[in-house]
């Protein structure tokens, strides 16, 4: 009972601000509700007692990429911090929200017509042991993601050098 | 304890809510913004599949985990070229890029 009411105000925190996020003329505003939508994905890892995976979408998205955000921001966009905002077309906003209702009551419908997730069983109420995630991270078995761990690795390396090369200043 | 379709209903709302937000913005960090809500949406269902569905195992968690440190590289990249495109267009809207080259 105490998971569901705790279920329901994360959702409304979830939906309202990305509702506002999407919503919003003002570019830094968008970014401050992003913000609470990624706290709010963190708290619903907590509640699903993933507790490593809350720790590490905070430290990562609330910490690390919306800091990139407010950085390009306050780099990019001088005219909309300083009042002039960002003009919505109307006919454009129409049809998108018309493809966004019938796309989301065509997934909705499928996710809640098909059979095979009704036989879900009782959620244990522990948390997953940090042992075992540590073991399953760096464990080179089955269902053990060494590779997998050392790809991103690099891949974020190479992700970083390459942003590197792309934004820096021509020398002229 | 929470019902399983309860976590896909507000999974499948985020996704189209940045579905939404890609459509209608005509700015590319907004659009980026968005980008970054469907990711969230698809990393929720990863989750709650996992934990709901398949308690013993830790696929989903795992996707979700490599998921979080992809999309961070890809906001990065995402954010350099368009300091890039700020630089070279003097502005940072999709409509002024109308060509890729010089």
């Amino acid at each position: 009972m105490a998971n569901l009411v705790m279920f329901c105000i994360l959702a409304v925190v979830i939906l309202g601000a990305a509702i506002v996020c999407v919503t919003t003329t003002r570019i830094m505003r968008a970014a401050t509700f992003m913000l609470f939508v990624l706290f709010g994905v963190a708290g619903l890892y907590f509640l699903l007692d993933y507790t490593y995976l809350g720790a590490a979408q905070i430290s990562v998205y609330a910490g690390g990429v919306t800091m990139i955000y407010v950085f390009a921001i306050q780099l990019v966009n001088k005219r909309t911090l300083q009042g002039l905002t960002e003009r919505m077309k109307v006919s454009r906003a129409v049809w998108g929200g018309l493809l966004t209702v019938v796309g989301c009551a065509t997934v909705i419908l499928v996710l809640l017509k098909n059979k095979f997730m009704y036989n879900f069983g009782v959620m244990p109420d522990v948390e997953v042991p940090m042992k075992s995630i540590g073991q399953a991270l760096v464990g080179s078995g089955r269902y053990e993601y060494v590779l997998a761990f050392e790809f991103i690795s690099l891949f974020l390396l190479a992700c970083i050098i390459g942003s590197l090369v792309v934004a820096r200043k021509e020398e002229k | 304890m929470v019902p399983v379709q309860c976590y896909f209903v507000l999974s499948a709302l985020l996704f189209f809510i940045g579905v939404f937000g890609f459509i209608t913005r005509r700015n590319l960090i907004a659009m980026l913004i968005s980008v970054e809500l469907i990711l969230n949406a698809v990393d929720i269902n990863f989750a709650a599949f996992n934990r709901l569905l398949f308690p013993d195992s830790m696929e989903g968690m795992f996707m979700t985990l490599f998921s979080i440190g992809v999309s961070a590289a890809e906001s990065a990249v995402a954010i350099a070229i368009i300091i890039n495109v700020y630089r070279n267009f003097k502005s940072d809207s999709v409509d002024s890029i109308k060509n890729m080259k010089w």
